[in-house]
């Protein structure tokens, strides 16, 4: 069999020296079959949620991932409200979208940038994540964080936006708006982009329904199904906003729905901060009850779908935690196969896998059995293919 | 109109199943038999169109309880199929046969909570290092 | 001072070793690169090899899987070389550290000169960090 030597990987230039988490075998230029390979990244939250009370298991959960680090806390509270049947005020629901919305914002401008690296457009990186950090500002303005932000808890929220900020988060919202727009003309127009992303990395309707991927990994494909509009919650159901659904399922479409996604969560942000009822922020809970509950959310990567049991106690009897990449990394597999080794890298950022998973990647000749490439190498060929496509246009 | 997928799991499954309505939006199937209970699951994913969300196991004194957590985005409401593998050495038929978003899902029931499922395709270890001993489920109780 | 102390004082080349991270240090770490913090401008390069490096920043719990390969980075980058602990979870695993999953802190793994603790901390307070660690080089 193939002889794999450990070769460190990233998608970034802060690359991770860990070994392969994705070990791609290549023919030539194409890649016939990959293997996964994770565990680097397992803390065994499942259970040590069920040490925590349910108030913990909230900060517990919500250091899965930094990236959509609110959309665990979402679905846990939610599921631990689900169980009762637990109802919290108006204007926490408001509250609890908004900030949902604002991080959906930080991650897929996160994506962009990813993707700008990687298929060589530097600063493309530079100004998006230049544009993150005033949502990592307001961010900080309502919860004291850039990350892990801690706003949810079960009964509602445990901060409330001020009166006084919400001018200041309206002008933020302008600019990223325009920022916005501007991007998603600019790669809706550039004929390079075009060229390097069409047709790329395929992920067919048919696969994607027998996989049951989610959010934007199922979107491009063809497939209308967005958790906030299908099993409405918080607020999204009190604005008016529109799911992108895109047909091709290449790397394009998949851009071009987080583009687009932006930009109704800045109309779903405008609108639940003009129209934000007052009342409380919270209701007080006694106990969480006996019995089961479910909650779903749409993180920015899909749903994230929370379990949690009780028998009555101070403690869950068992939580279940399905990240939206659990479902939706494995369509990497369907989408690369027959495709050049220089798209694997960018083929991996489409699907948006946390980053923790996404860190690791080594390309192996099935002919010779060694490796010949990192996930550096890889890197840097999409990056090439992009000038050669650039001249030839 | 929860009633609606009631009365068809009734109607083809029979005495079977025991759907229990705890709201609209969420439903529960007891399926004590295993193989039934992957004959309903096969019905909501292929006839009924139903998402698959995840499954999930629970350690209990009887043995490891699995749950198919089903999501029917037409209508809002989650669809959720009991069912028992017995200990001492549970073991529940592959959902893969029709459907590969089970793939991973069973690996991790295999290595965590240590149910077999015969038929997966590549029932290696997917979270636990190489190294972790065998015999050692995390997620079950008292260990 | 020999030649290779100045140049990793005057400008250090950092690799970020992350193993079990929640990703949110990682990203802080990545931001000290953008426009607002823009630590090229202090002489502080990401690389892509511990080969390069002069500064290990690391971060995460290091989990059972992980700890082989992370010692193995540690003893491939050359000296001189300066370890910094970046959040809570190397200091003390964080909420993590009941895991079973877990091993031990990271200062019990490979030496640790500078703790930058947070979750995860500021883009600022890594900088600092990365100072801190800096001047402890004569």
């Amino acid at each position: 069999m193939s002889r794999e030597s450990v070769i460190p990987i990233g998608p970034f230039h802060p690359l991770q020296e860990e070994p392969e988490f994705f070990t791609l075998k290549v023919e030539g230029e194409k890649v016939v079959d990959i293997e996964a390979r994770i565990g680097y990244n397992h803390r065994g939250i499942e259970k040590l949620a069920e040490s925590k009370t349910f108030d913990q298991m909230v900060f517990l959960v919500e250091r899965i991932c930094g990236i959509c680090s609110t959309s665990h806390p979402f679905a846990n509270v939610m599921a631990s409200e689900d169980i009762s049947g637990i109802v919290i005020p108006e204007r926490a629901e408001y509250i609890r979208t908004i900030i949902a919305e604002l991080e959906r914002i930080h991650s897929h401008l996160l994506w962009v940038g990813l993707a700008g690296h990687f298929i060589g457009y530097d600063t493309v990186f530079m100004w998006a994540w230049r544009h993150r950090e005033p949502v990592l500002e307001m961010f900080e303005r309502i919860s004291g964080n850039r990350n892990h932000y801690a706003m949810f808890k079960v009964g509602g929220v445990r901060r409330d936006i001020k009166k006084d900020d919400v001018p200041d988060l309206l002008k933020t919202l302008g600019q990223l708006d325009s920022f916005n727009s501007m991007i998603t003309n600019a790669v809706l127009d550039d004929p390079v982009i075009h060229a390097r992303l069409k047709g790329v990395g395929v992920l067919s309707k048919k696969d994607a329904i027998n996989l049951s991927v989610v959010g934007p990994t199922a979107r491009p494909s063809g497939i209308d199904i967005d958790v906030r509009r299908d099993h409405p919650y918080a607020a999204y159901d009190k604005v008016d906003w529109k799911v992108i659904v895109r047909e091709e399922g290449d790397v394009f479409a998949k851009a071009v729905v987080r583009l687009l996604e932006i930009g109704e969560s800045i109309k779903i942000i405008r609108q639940c901060l003009k129209t934000l009822p007052g009342g409380n922020i919270d209701v007080e809970v006694r106990d969480i009850g006996k019995g089961e509950g479910i909650g779903v959310h749409e993180a920015p990567r899909g749903e994230v779908f929370h379990y949690v049991r009780s028998n009555g106690g101070n403690y869950p009897e068992r939580v279940k935690i399905r990240a939206p990449s659990f479902m939706n990394v494995a369509s990497y597999k369907h989408a690369i196969i027959g495709e050049s080794i220089s798209d694997a890298a960018l083929i991996l950022a489409a699907v948006d896998p946390c980053y923790c998973c996404t860190e690791r990647m080594a390309a192996v000749d099935c002919e010779t059995g060694s490796n010949v490439m990192t996930g550096q190498d890889l890197i840097r060929l999409s990056q090439e293919k992009t000038k050669k496509l650039r001249k030839a246009l | 109109m929860a009633n609606d997928i009631t009365a068809k799991l009734n109607e083809k499954f029979g005495k079977s199943v025991e759907v229990f309505e705890k709201t609209g939006k969420r439903i529960y199937v007891n399926v004590p038999d295993k193989v039934k209970a992957l004959e309903v699951v096969k019905f909501l994913f292929l006839d009924e169109n139903l998402r698959f969300s995840i499954a999930s196991g629970v350690d209990t004194r009887e043995g490891i309880e699995i749950l198919y957590h089903m999501a029917d985005d037409a209508l809002g409401r989650m669809i959720t199929v009991r069912t028992l593998a017995e200990k001492p050495r549970p073991e529940m038929p592959t959902a893969t046969a029709f459907m590969d978003g089970a793939l991973w899902i069973e690996r991790e029931m295999h290595e965590l909570l240590g149910v077999n499922f015969p038929g997966h395709p590549n029932l290696k270890k997917l979270l636990l290092p190489d190294d972790w001993p065998d015999g050692v489920y995390p997620l079950r109780k008292g260990e | 001072m020999n030649i290779f102390k100045w140049g990793l004082k005057k400008s250090p080349w950092v690799f970020h070793l992350g193993a079990s991270a929640c990703n949110n240090c990682d990203i802080e770490i990545i931001d000290c690169l953008t426009p607002k913090f823009d630590v090229e401008r202090f002489g502080i390069k990401l690389v892509g090899s511990p080969k390069h490096a002069d500064v290990l920043l690391v971060t995460g719990i290091v989990n059972r899987h992980a700890l082989p390969r992370f010692k193995r980075v540690y003893e491939q980058t050359p000296d001189p070389k300066l370890v910094v602990a970046i959040g809570v979870c190397p200091l003390s695993g964080d909420m993590f550290r009941d895991s079973y999953n877990y091993v031990m802190p990271v200062d019990k793994i490979i030496p640790v000169d500078v703790y930058v603790p947070g979750c995860p901390p500021k883009p600022e307070a890594i900088i600092s960090g990365i100072m801190k660690a800096l001047n402890k080089v004569k």
